[in-house]
């Protein structure tokens, strides 16, 4: 059965309170997740206060100094700090997305901060995302050809290349996956809206040969049909995509086929 | 703990190659409920304070018996349909889940050979 509370080594205690900096005029309260593979102890929220005029304006900028100036020992992702990379991909405010993006002026009063949710945490804002990389791979997200011409590159008009516009631009952050409670009942078997949205990629791309192919290893009622058109992802998607469409679509596509 | 790759969890037993079909029967029955619950609502507040031989006399009419027996195949085939999907949402214990899509079929199949009956009978003057 779906597990309606976390087990009793996952609940979230309180956690320790980090002291105010000196002096500051302007300061927002940061309520960070914490957890250690290292100890036995369960997750715990610790609080951090941060003087708003000494720092970034985002809300990846406030974990780095965080980092940088209070505890070390924070973990979370973070590389290209300008929302192409998807790493500092985490549950802000309630909503999945990404902190270098979010404006610490976005979120009203203390700025709640847990990673991904339902996936398992190697530390901290640090989710495992082994299993939604191996979907990743199991959709095969590269061009299929047989046909031995042209051996340069397969050229594409205009209008099929603009097919892929709100598809391409996705970057794997796994926001919307982990938004979605389909993804969080059933991810063992369903390949959730990030995976769709690129299947769909593939599937619509005029120069991939294997479409046929692609759509029969998606035909399935847990890899594909778990999608209830629930709509978290389109709405928690930092990049502003829209998975439920790329799902609708395809299941457009196996209609279509068959009738 | 499991020693196999992400990949081959992923892969699992592959694709089932079906689905399209639910999907599809879904949609059909949920179109095809609108008008025939409808028609169903209308028939039951028209009759409401009816006695048996005036329901009797309604339903000797073929159209409406036939509105009821396609009222009664599409809502219990769209209940079936739609509650399969609550079981394997929710269910994932292997042999539960069975029982329970078992059961889902039966009392499905229950509900809609009980109306038939019932309207057959009392439409051929039983």
């Amino acid at each position: 059965m779906v597990e309606l509370v976390l087990p009793k080594n996952s609940r979230v205690g309180d956690g320790k309170v980090w002291p105010k900096p000196q002096g500051a005029n302007r300061t927002r309260e940061f309520k960070v997740y914490r957890w250690s593979p290292d100890d036995d102890a369960n997750p715990q929220v610790d609080t951090y206060t941060i003087d708003l005029d000494d720092c970034g304006p985002m809300v990846l900028d406030a974990l780095i100094k965080i980092k940088n100036e209070i505890d070390p020992t924070l973990t979370f992702r973070r590389s290209c700090r300008e929302g192409i990379c998807g790493s500092c991909a985490m549950n802000i405010d309630g909503t999945n997305t990404l902190a270098c993006t979010r404006g610490i002026d976005e979120v009203d009063g203390d700025i709640h901060i847990y990673p991904l949710p339902h996936m398992p945490v190697v530390k901290d804002l640090v989710p495992d995302l082994s299993r939604f990389y191996a979907q990743h791979r199991s959709i095969e997200p590269w061009l299929k050809t047989e046909t031995p011409q042209p051996r340069t590159e397969w050229k594409q008009s205009h209008e099929d290349r603009e097919k892929l516009d709100g598809l391409y631009e996705c970057i794997l952050c796994a926001c919307c996956s982990t938004s979605c409670p389909s993804y969080w009942w059933n991810g063992d078997r369903y390949l959730g809206p990030a995976i769709l949205l690129q299947a769909y990629r593939w599937l619509i791309d005029s120069r991939d040969e294997a479409t046929g192919e692609r759509l029969d290893n998606l035909e399935d009622p847990f890899r594909l049909y778990r999608c209830h058109t629930i709509m978290n992802c389109s709405k928690a998607c930092p990049k502003g995509l829209n998975p439920a469409k790329a799902i609708a679509e395809i299941k457009k596509m196996m209609v279509e086929r068959r009738v | 703990m499991s020693m196999r790759t992400p990949l081959s969890k992923v892969r699992g037993l592959g694709s089932a190659k079906s689905g399209t079909e639910h999907f599809w029967h879904q949609r059909l029955t949920a179109v095809a409920n609108i008008p025939l619950v409808i028609f169903l609502i209308w028939f039951c507040v028209s009759k409401v304070g009816a006695d048996r031989a005036e329901m009797a006399a309604a339903l000797s009419n073929p159209l409406v018996a036939l509105m009821l027996v396609f009222t009664i195949i599409s809502v219990t085939w769209h209940m079936r349909l739609g509650m399969q999907v609550v079981i394997e949402d929710y269910i994932h214990s292997e042999g539960s889940k069975l029982i329970c899509l078992l059961g889902n079929t039966f009392f499905s199949l229950a509900v809609a050979l009980t109306g038939l009956f019932a309207v057959l009978k009392i439409s051929f003057g039983g």
